[in-house]
């Protein structure tokens, strides 16, 4: 077997030396009523070849993002990731190496999470940033904890405008860690009284930026609000590319930013591995979740980094830790760090207002359709439609004609009263030509819905 | 009054009836490098083996129990900048907080430096 | 100075400070700069823009690079650390065996990594059948007849386990009463996190001479305000636990759940299925046990596997296969059972369910229980070879890893720390150190089935070798250690001091001052 170097000659020897006569004998603590005689009922060993065959199989039945014009979004965003970028982590020194906890000999990855920090700080406007998280959802689940602790409170006030499944995620946190969450009734334009329900026990505020629906809103007025009533705000940001032509949550007065870096450096995957990225004020670092990587010097006076402050994390504060979290997203985050190095923040504002451009010229194209509304004023890559007929019929129409077109909102949010509402993305990733089958797909589709 | 000690390590010294509380040479020794000091606001009541504060070192974080029960007076807030005062002068400098003592008789509970230092050398 | 204590190296000093390949490299914010790009953009057309009043004046402050300098800037990062590509990494509880290329070839086909997770369904039915076919092979390993996919990593999985065991409790009208929950007091740190966050109290309970759960004082623990017991198996120790069945039968008679941590799942697989032995959810670690790679500490993937007591209220969202194919459950109102919530956005970590597929499958039933015996071979022969000069608290035979305390090193002025940094210079990663708790400075040794015998003579030989060398006062090998990695001991307790978290212009540190 192709993973196993020992011969049947090293296992012989090696039992003599231990002084038993069989393997089972290492396995003497087992209760007999454990001890499987055989192979488990799986498949036995296959070839490389094999295996291909049976994952190309797989594969070659789902409908990829770069093969038909596409234009899903909600949380998860299609960019061009430079090719360089990919062989940067498939490097054997990054992608098999462990967590640098003998900084000695791991200072590449000590090197590039420190690099990956400060690019988050100066992407968010945030003074410090940690070594990232699993995803923006669990992020943002964390920020609310952290805000808790620091006030003491145990209610968060959450926009309705906040992606289905990280407040599915703060609800479920919520509910198990014995916290309350409140939030306003809302439909897709207005704007939301978050204010309103702050009451004495309330620890944060949390808004999303664009919101779920695209819209963009200068929360400098709410987090002063916020923040005179002894509150946190909270800012989400899940498509971390906006921050390259959108004024920073940290100039708005969040306290603590969150976000998904899943646009930088790593692909759809189907919703993951990605990166969660969280900042805040330097006034609470010590309440931090996740890892932290600092700079320091060694014994011959050079600079060196190490992870620190992790007396905060589960190894070693156990029951009183910030959070149970073990891990970052090591890989995803160097992907992160090495894409926004390759772009610097000149390239991140240009394909910035690219992806803003294609979607204002989706917009407009859309806009000129009978029955199609767009509803989202101000956006950055993705926005929302309304349409004479439910969204979900739509998309499926639409993916017969090989156009992936959006995501509808009542696959995450199904009593809402939004059938009929579409999220609609457009990034650097799609062609001129792409935005006119959209939009030629779509009458088509919406012709055959009014008959 | 001479200092008492508590079994986690803490001494507290009664300076008329303000209590004085600090942690052990042991203490800080066994800790390490001393990074940050966690300390309890003016104000704030405690009870006697209830946590006051909390002391980190690179490798280990520490509850400071309180000693006695009482409300907190004044925090050492020099250990804030210079946490390290609490290795260098665990005896005088490196001291957590001040606190009004609301049961004198919790004092008998604790150790004097003897019985302490007989505990400490059992512990090897 | 004893003749035979090598001479302390005298480094070459060089006009560049690199010393041949092995090279020094700055930051990124000191070698780029606002002007240098690797990416080739199309220009901007010209639109009326819809950003609202939210434009940023200027662009960010970050630099870049062309692609050469961001590439040479990288692999010269890369060639600082230690990796297992590149050596034995010899860390209990980590399982760092080799990462087969196969599952990097599968993760990165487009069919796997260029699709949404919320495209129509009809469009992504091999991804859902990849993810119910790595299901099938989780649950029948294990006999558990459910597994929840969703949670990102170890301990976010063993988080989905005690939410589970949460929600059953609460099912049964008995939240206000169940609220203690027993650990080991060997267990890893995730363990008593995991039961505080959930608002449960942890109840220790201690080990016995032979290095597992005391049977007497855990049964002595036991009472109707029990939720479950968070044990690890094999233990943190590299034992297995003996009493495991009894210890189950007892809880579930309490009426408390089992869970059970699967960081060490690689002693056992395909020998011992966690559902035989009465464990209600036990969470997977991909990145351990199926071979996905560590990355340098993440991304991890962490199925929960649940017993019939919990399936029911196993998290949003899950596959489900039907005539029509395959569905995903992603609402409560969709769901036939009571899940306890959703855990993260989307779907879980697919990229890893394909890295570990692959690996199921090549490896297969006959060879994954091969793995567990080569790993439990491999590490008892690093006990029986060095327990004559290391000390080993508990008798053996171990699992998949040994354990050794720092008994053998008293007198010799060398500590634990120091012996593991010694081994740096000679090659190796050092072991797990300090973990777990229970014995005093320990050493937590976990070869893994992937390293040859060879490597391991010499990793034993070796180790014999500094023993020798501590015995013999030959401290300055080990307290100046390493001296020849890219840097020597850094300074943990001034990072910690001062904590500079992010790189500052000189300026920006100047004013930041005053």
């Amino acid at each position: 077997m192709r993973y196993l170097p020992l011969t049947p000659t090293d296992r012989g020897a090696m039992l003599s030396r231990i002084g038993v006569n069989t393997i089972d004998d290492l396995f003497i603590d087992v209760p007999e009523a454990a001890r499987l005689d055989g192979p488990i009922n799986l498949p036995p060993h296959q070839s490389e070849m094999q295996v291909e065959r049976d994952l190309f199989a797989m594969a070659a039945q789902n409908k990829t993002a770069s093969t038909v014009p596409f234009f899903c979004g909600a949380g998860a965003y299609k960019h061009h990731v430079p090719a360089s970028v990919d062989h940067i982590i498939q490097r054997s020194e990054f992608l098999t190496s462990y967590t640098p906890y003998q900084p000695e000999i791991t200072q590449g990855t000590l090197q590039y999470l420190f690099e990956f920090q400060t690019q988050v700080c100066e992407l968010t406007g945030m003074p410090v940033a940690n070594a990232s998280m699993y995803d923006g959802s669990t992020a943002t689940g964390e920020a609310v904890l952290m805000a808790h602790r620091i006030t003491r409170k145990k209610r968060a006030v959450i926009s309705a405008r906040l992606h289905p499944h990280y407040r599915g995620v703060i609800d479920n946190l919520s509910d198990m860690g014995g916290f309350d969450v409140a939030s306003p009734a809302d439909s897709v334009n207005g704007v939301e009284d978050l204010i309103a329900l702050i009451d004495e026990d309330t620890s944060s505020v949390v808004v999303q930026y664009p919101d779920f629906f695209g819209n963009i809103m200068d929360y400098s007025t709410i987090a002063r609000e916020v923040q005179s009533r002894g509150c946190l705000l909270i800012v989400v940001v899940p498509e971390i590319i906006s921050l390259g032509l959108l004024k920073r949550p940290g100039d708005m007065g969040a306290d603590i930013v969150t976000g998904e870096g899943q646009s930088l450096g790593n692909g759809l995957n189907f919703g993951g591995p990605y990166v969660g990225l969280f900042a805040a004020k330097e006034k609470y670092l010590r309440q931090m979740p996740g890892r932290l990587c600092g700079e320091t010097v060694d014994a011959d006076g050079k600079r060196g980094f190490v992870l620190t402050l992790s007396t905060r994390e589960q190894h070693i504060r156990r029951d009183k830790a910030t959070s149970n979290i073990c891990t970052n997203s090591g890989l995803c985050s160097l992907a992160f760090t090495a894409h926004m190095t390759l772009l610097g923040g000149q390239g991140l504002r240009h394909l910035a207002a690219l992806n803003h451009a294609r979607a204002v010229h989706l917009a407009d194209k859309l806009e000129g359709i009978a029955g199609v509304e767009v509803v989202t004023p101000a956006f950055f890559n993705e926005f929302a439609i309304r349409l004479p007929a439910p969204a979900e019929q739509i998309v499926e129409a639409l993916a017969e004609k090989s156009v992936l077109g959006g995501v509808p909102v009542s696959r995450l949010m199904p009593d809402s009263d939004m059938d009929d509402v579409l999220l609609v993305a457009a990034t650097e990733a799609n062609t001129e030509a792409d935005l006119e089958i959209y939009e030629t797909a779509l009458r088509d589709v919406l012709k055959g819905v009014s008959a | 009054m001479s200092k008492k000690f508590t079994k986690d390590h803490e001494w507290i010294s009664l300076e008329g009836d303000l209590a004085r509380i600090g942690i052990t040479d042991y203490a800080q020794e066994q800790l390490g490098d001393v990074v940050f000091v966690e300390l309890p606001e003016a104000g704030r009541q405690v009870e006697q083996g209830n946590d006051a504060a909390v002391v980190e070192s690179v490798k280990a974080a520490s509850e400071v129990y309180a000693p006695v029960s009482g409300e907190i007076v004044e925090p050492n807030v020099k250990l804030e900048d210079e946490p390290a005062l609490v290795n260098q002068d665990p005896a005088e400098g490196g001291w957590f907080f001040t606190m009004k003592v609301s049961n004198p008789d919790e004092l008998n509970d604790l150790m004097d430096e003897a019985a302490y230092a007989d505990y400490v050398k059992e512990l090897g | 100075m004893n003749e035979m204590t090598p001479m302390k190296q005298d480094r070459k000093q060089t006009f560049t400070g690199h010393q041949a390949l092995i090279l020094e490299e700055k930051l990124i914010f000191e070698i780029g700069s606002a002007d240098k790009s690797g990416v080739d953009l199309e220009p901007v057309p010209e639109v009326n823009t819809r950003l609202g009043d939210c434009m940023a004046p200027a662009k960010p402050d970050l630099p870049g690079l062309s692609e050469p300098e961001a590439l040479r800037h990288f692999v010269r990062l890369s060639q600082k650390n230690h990796s297992i590509d590149a050596g034995l990494y010899p860390l209990g509880s980590c399982t760092m065996k080799h990462n087969p290329r196969l599952n990097e070839k599968m993760a990165r086909l487009p069919g796997f990594s260029d699709i949404h997770p919320l495209q129509p369904v009809s469009t992504v039915q091999g991804a859902l059948e990849l993810m119910d076919e790595l299901a099938h092979w989780l649950k029948t390993l294990t006999n558990m007849p459910a597994v929840a996919l969703s949670p990102k990593a170890g301990a976010h999985g063993e988080l989905c386990g005690m939410m589970a065991i949460r929600a059953a409790i609460e099912a049964r009208g008995e939240l206000e009463t169940r609220r203690r929950v027993l650990v080991p007091e060997s267990a890893h740190g995730t363990n008593p996190a995991t039961a505080a966050l959930l608002g449960f109290k942890v109840d220790e309970i201690p080990a016995n001479a032979d290095g597992r759960v005391d049977l007497a004082a855990f049964k002595d623990k036991l009472g109707d305000d029990v939720a479950a017991i968070m044990l690890t198996n094999p233990n943190t120790c590299g034992l297995f636990e003996r009493d495991i069945i009894e210890i189950a039968d007892a809880l579930h008679e309490a009426g408390g759940y089992f869970y059970c941590d699967g960081a060490n799942f690689n002693a056992i697989v395909g020998r011992v299925r966690p559902g035989d032995l009465g464990i209600d959810a036990m969470h997977i670690n991909l990145h351990k046990t199926f071979s996905t790679p560590h990355g340098g500490g993440g991304p991890g993937s962490g199925p929960t596997v649940l017993s019939d007591r919990l399936e029911a209220f196993a998290p949003l969202p899950y596959v489900v296969a039907g005539e029509n194919g395959f569905d995903l459950i992603e609402l409560e109102a969709q769901s036939a059972n009571q899940p306890f919530g959703r855990m993260v956005a989307f779907h879980g970590q697919m990229g890893m369910f394909v890295r570990a597929l692959s690996y199921m499958k090549s490896h297969g039933s006959d060879g994954l229980r091969q793995v567990a015996e080569d790993a439990v071979l491999n590490a008892n022969y690093v006990l029986a070879s060095l327990q004559d000069v290391m000390t080993a608290p508990f008798a053996g035979p171990c699992m998949h890893e040994a354990l050794f305390d720092d008994g053998f090193l008293k007198g010799t002025g060398v500590e634990t720390l120091d012996f593991a940094k010694a081994m740096i210079d000679e090659g190796y990663h050092p072991m797990t150190m300090y973990f777990p708790l229970v014995v005093h400075g320990a050493m937590l040794i976990e070869p893994t089935e992937t390293e040859s015998r060879d490597t391991l003579d010499l990793f034993i030989a070796t180790l014999r070798d500094l023993v020798r060398s501590a015995n013999a006062g030959e401290t300055e090998r080990f307290t100046n250690a390493p001296e020849l990695a890219p840097r020597s001991r850094l300074d943990e307790t001034r990072a910690a001091r001062q904590p500079i978290l992010r790189w500052q212009a000189a300026e920006e540190t100047a004013q930041a001052a005053e």
